[in-house]
């Protein structure tokens, strides 16, 4: 089927998701989406599927003008969706979860929908027990069940969000010879990925997302330094950067293993000083936010130690990595950070704390104002804090921390930022740094990472990177690290080491 | 700020108008005359010294009751089990009313050891729905309700088995207590205590301070509206909630003493009299504000007493005070939801 879409616009409170994107897939055709995290991939492919209604653009189907009201809307249009996260249920059985979508009477009819379940699964080649358990399928498994499913509901477009994350390289090549066959058959498939390798492999064409907006398009001979280029944008002048000068040691990994819900890190090491600022990148759920979380001991070890200043602290809980000085920043700044509901002023005491079991409310007000206008952030000490705008409550943040901290660990610090507010942001952490701090900060921006690190760790699949020197990094090298492109380097270093 | 407010409270007058006209409707189709209803529900609460007085009886355990889960609610806890926390407190009690009472301790310590005993009861019975959560995983609503099948069974077993009147076991309950072991009250005919009253309007007042003024207070609050945060702010968040389950078991429990030492001066098998439930109807009713909690208490605690006269008058079940009651409350919640996704806010 000829899919088009047409200037389509989305925005969700202040963010433009997708700030006018024309695309058309013709039949037959293996259709790459490349961009990095919230470059409006999703959101584009969620509209086509149904389960957003973009506020302008239309979408064509076959030429034809059509609008899509729901999932089960586009599915009946023959538009089908591989979420990256399977949509499955793992409490049934196959054939129930192969049955559940299908519109038709009040008794299923299991065993003629079981024959077709096997016919196609032969088809292509997968083995799927119709009487097995969901929740006893691999990640990959459960992938081929809901090709199968949205084929016998009859898709004629298939869309995959990130769908090589979390399955093995067998089932990968698998995948691949599935779609290929079925591009042959005259289906439409959008392959939605940040992997470059996967999409030079497969796609006979590529089309990348940056800021909401299509950054351009490619066919193949595939140029892996043009993608990288048009998935992060031009080279961008670097201010000044200030060299650290590395004091004590802050924190200090051996060999430590994590065990996370999708991925495990095995055998990480590496040491942090005070003054330090260390950049965490690699595209998100690449193993970076749970590292992080292992650092606050917000998320527990599974081997090896971690140390904060000299003492080892694996297993202690986040308020005793707290009493040591360590304080974290969510990227969810309202959902994580801040209590909706209490005042500016309640949380000043709530993170200060004590000082006798009655809370002094003029005091409390009156320091509060003072940091408020410390951290010139746009409210008054009663204002509720889910009244701020972000960039007020990512100040409101900073005003929190304590006045003594060794270590700093940040999500996305200026995610969402206006550039005012990025810069005021950093220069507050640089003054952290300089009094003997040591920060360690995740971010999808690459030009933010180059800029403030001085030392970065970049993620792919659980496996981390050697500390790279920030200086001397480009923004193409480190873009196609984070896509899986040139670890080799690090495996023959090792090797020789 | 100002129309918010009047927005308010004329949604909640309408929810009012809404649950009398449901009500009436009610008692229009079990063919009873509204307006004597109502008039009868009235005097039945206020037409004489006596009647308010019972009143007064009926606002204690339902105010101490409220003030405890108020706690709770701060905490973001729900609270079911708190039916079981008075009985348990009731239980408690008893056990030491029934272990001192043949010795030579003056019976106002026995009834001061007594009252302490029924609070520690509540507050051990809270504190497992709370161990439940915190360590099982088991939510508290779910836990809540069992724990209380559970303190009413054992309620019962203790009233037909260890602790039956000599001869025959009876739902009246088990053998009185002397008067000596009362707690004293206006008139020897009277159920109702100053000191109970007294209690009450402390706890109220108590809870209503700490949730106000007190760093604790501002932790369980912050506990309660996110929890992942207030953890990341560096408040023991289960710890909190452990203890806001004992303090509000406390309550409980105080609550369930009253009930034996000064209304029924044994154990009965309806001990709680489901205040507990109706101390949910009413901080939800009182929009969780401990300074309006009192008004709605009394306003509830008239509506049950008004309508003790129904049967007798108008040959109709008391359990019309109920239909109101829940009424009322669903009402309220309605009005404040079509509020909520008329001006597209969140809760407020």
């Amino acid at each position: 089927m000829n899919v088009e879409l047409r200037s389509i616009r989305k925005t969700f409170g202040t963010i433009q998701a997708n700030a006018g994107i024309s695309l058309s897939v013709p039949s037959s055709c293996i259709q790459g989406i490349l961009g990095e995290n919230g470059a409006g991939k999703s959101t584009l492919m969620k509209i086509l599927s149904g389960f957003f209604h973009p506020d302008e653009g239309e979408i064509l189907l076959e030429g034809e003008r059509t609008i899509i009201t729901s999932p089960a809307d586009a599915i009946r249009l023959g538009i089908g969706m591989l979420h990256q996260d399977p949509l499955d249920f793992p409490p049934f059985r196959i054939i129930d979860d192969f049955i559940l979508g299908r519109k038709g009477g009040l008794f299923p009819d299991r065993r003629r929908a079981g024959k077709e379940l096997k016919a196609l699964a032969a088809q292509f080649g997968f083995d799927l027990d119709p009487d097995a358990w969901v929740d006893t399928l691999t990640v990959g498994e459960r992938q081929q069940l809901e090709i199968l499913r949205l084929l016998w509901l009859g898709a004629q477009v298939l869309i995959l969000d990130e769908p090589t994350t979390g399955i093995s390289q067998p089932q990968k090549e698998k995948l691949f010879a599935t779609l290929k066959s079925l591009a042959g058959q005259g289906m439409t498939i959008i392959f939605v990925s940040h992997k470059l390798e996967d999409v030079e492999f497969l796609c006979d064409r590529v089309a990348v997302l940056r800021q909401g907006q299509l950054a351009g398009t490619a066919a193949p001979p595939y140029q892996t330094s043009a993608l990288v280029r048009m998935m992060f944008g031009k080279d961008v002048a670097l201010g000044a950067r200030t060299a650290a000068q590395p004091g004590r040691s802050i924190l200090s990994l051996e060999a430590v293993g994590i065990d996370g819900a999708r991925l495990q890190i095995r055998d990480v090491s590496f040491r942090v000083c005070a003054g330090e600022v260390i950049g965490l990148a690699g595209m998100e759920g690449s193993g970076q936010s749970l590292l992080l979380s292992s650092c606050a001991g917000l998320t527990r070890t599974v081997a090896g130690h971690v140390g904060i200043t000299d003492c080892d602290m694996t297993g202690h809980s986040y308020h005793a990595f707290m009493r040591k000085g360590v304080a974290y920043l969510p990227a969810a700044r309202l959902e994580q950070g801040l209590v909706p509901g209490l005042s500016l002023a309640e949380h000043f005491v709530l993170s200060e704390g004590r000082g006798g079991p009655f809370i002094d409310r003029r005091a409390a007000a009156a320091a509060a104002r003072e940091r408020i206008d410390t951290y010139n952030i746009k409210g008054a000490p009663s204002h509720p804090v889910e009244a701020l705008s972000g960039g007020n409550q990512q100040r409101m943040l900073l005003a929190l921390l304590k006045k003594e901290l060794s270590l700093i660990l940040l999500e996305h610090p200026t995610r969402g930022l206006d550039i005012e507010s990025t810069l005021y942001i950093w220069g507050k952490l640089k003054e952290r740094c300089a009094q003997g701090a040591a920060i360690l900060f995740i971010s999808a921006d690459l030009d933010e990472v180059l800029q403030y690190s001085d030392r970065v760790l970049v993620f792919f699949a659980g496996r981390m990177s050697p500390a790279l020197p920030a200086e001397g990094l480009s923004v193409e090298r480190l873009g196609e690290l984070i896509g899986g492109k040139g670890w080799g380097a690090f495996a023959r270093e090792t090797a020789r080491a | 700020m100002r129309e918010g407010s009047l927005s308010r409270a004329a949604l909640r007058a309408a929810a009012i108008v809404l649950a009398l006209l449901l009500a009436t409707l009610v008692m229009l189709a079990a063919h009873a005359p509204p307006l004597a209803a109502y008039a009868n529900i009235v005097l039945g609460a206020v037409g004489s010294w006596d009647v308010a007085a019972n009143v007064l009886v009926a606002w204690v355990p339902l105010l101490l009751a409220t003030a405890g889960l108020l706690i709770t609610f701060t905490a973001g806890l729900w609270n079911i089990g708190i039916e079981g926390q008075i009985t348990l407190g009731a239980v408690f009690t008893t056990w030491m009313l029934r272990g001192l009472q043949a010795s030579s301790v003056p019976p106002a310590l026995i009834l001061a050891c007594a009252v302490v005993a029924g609070m520690v009861g509540g507050a051990l019975w809270a504190m497992l729905a709370g161990a439940l959560k915190t360590f099982g995983g088991v939510n508290e609503i779910f836990g809540g309700l069992g724990l209380n099948f559970v303190a009413s069974a054992l309620n019962l077993w203790l009233i037909f088995g260890p602790w039956k009147r000599p001869g025959v076991a009876s739902m009246s309950g088990t053998v009185p207590f002397p008067p000596a072991l009362w707690m004293v009250t206006v008139t020897p005919q009277s159920r109702l205590s100053i000191s109970a009253l007294v209690i009450a309007l402390l706890g109220i007042g108590l809870v209503y301070g700490m949730l106000r003024g007190t760093h604790f207070g501002l932790r369980l609050k912050a506990v309660g509206r996110n929890e992942k945060a207030a953890y990341l702010l560096g408040v023991p968040t289960w710890q909190h909630m452990m203890f806001s389950f004992a303090l509000c078991g406390i309550f409980a429990g105080l609550a369930g003493a009253i009930q034996v030492t000064s209304v029924y001066h044994r154990l009965i098998p309806s001990i709680s009299s489901g205040y507990g439930y109706l101390g949910l109807m009413v901080a939800m009713l009182a929009n969780f504000n401990a300074a309006l909690a009192a008004p709605v208490a009394l306003f509830f605690a008239a509506l049950n007493v008004g309508s003790i006269q129904l049967p007798i008058v108008l040959r109709q079940d008391s359990s019309l005070a109920g239909v109101l009651q829940g009424t009322l409350v669903l009402f309220v919640l309605l009005a404040q939801g079509v509020r909520q996704k008329l001006t597209g806010k969140g809760a407020t």
